[in-house]
């Protein structure tokens, strides 16, 4: 009897030091696992376009294409909020997320119409991101321009 | 061997977004916007497309790699058609890339429902 509750204690404290470290790390191997296999879903995709015939550029703009693609499908299916929960940085970070922060407030802000629901919602966080990159590149370009 | 070296490069640019995630507690929108401007800043200097020759697709599926992709492309069309590819040139090398988004997130919203949460 005291031994096992001398044992729940003694694991009790272990779990307490152990967990928040741990779960970064554990944060950390899932994203790099889910990240990691959809960079390498991209380089298979890319590679066969090459080998198909099309230039560096063409391939990243066709990979581009087919993993937002595959993306919108699985967000619609509900399938990429799912992995989202697991792989965090892994899902969002990777192309495939923008694609899923595109679609997945389309699809559900559809009960709100097509213009301030769909046609709004969709660029929640696009938005963002698009202008704040491409104000980057107006800067980029100034100073490319300046020094060219 | 390209894709050992596409899975390291794009799981680690991920698990930097993770320990960010996870340490500073800023939303995911705000880390893709840090991302895609440094991805421009880093294209800018030329040393992102590096990266790019270095782990393919591992550093351009990235969000890190669009903003690289709007650098590029930026240069690409201040050297084509001088002044006015500053204002252009990011626009047009998103254009596929976020032309398709749109597209099928509005087809998805014809075809699929939200579930009930």
């Amino acid at each position: 009897m005291d031994s096992s509750e001398l044992s729940k204690k003694k694991y009790k404290n272990l779990v307490d030091e152990a967990s928040p470290n741990s779960n970064v790390y554990r944060d950390c191997l899932k994203a790099f696992a889910v990240g990691g296999a959809i960079c390498c879903i991209g380089q298979a995709l890319n590679n066969l376009w090459v080998n198909l015939g099309a230039s560096m550029d063409e391939a990243g703009a066709y990979t581009a294409i087919a993993l937002v693609l595959s993306s919108v499908l699985l967000t619609g299916l509900g399938v990429y909020d799912k992995l989202g929960k697991h792989a965090g940085a892994g899902s969002f970070v990777p192309i495939t997320g923008f694609a899923n922060a595109m679609a997945a407030p389309a699809v559900e802000f559809k009960r709100e119409g097509f213009i301030m629901g769909v046609g709004a919602k969709m660029f929640t966080v696009a938005g963002p991101v698009i202008v704040y990159g491409t104000l980057a590149s107006i800067v980029v370009g100034l100073v490319y321009y300046i020094l060219k | 061997m390209d894709y050992v070296k596409a899975f390291a490069v794009g799981g680690l640019i991920c698990v930097i977004g993770q320990i960010v995630l996870d340490k500073t507690k800023l939303t995911s929108a705000r880390i893709l916007v840090i991302f895609v401007v440094a991805g421009c800043v880093l294209g800018g200097l030329g040393v992102y497309e590096k990266l790019v020759e270095f782990a393919g697709a591992g550093a351009s599926v990235p969000l890190p790699g669009f903003g690289n992709l709007l650098a590029k492309g930026v240069k690409k069309e201040i050297d084509e058609n001088g002044f006015i590819g500053v204002l252009t040139g990011g626009f047009k090398s998103m254009a596929a890339g976020v032309a398709a988004a749109m597209l099928f997130s509005f087809l998805a919203s014809l075809i699929f429902t939200a579930k009930e949460k």
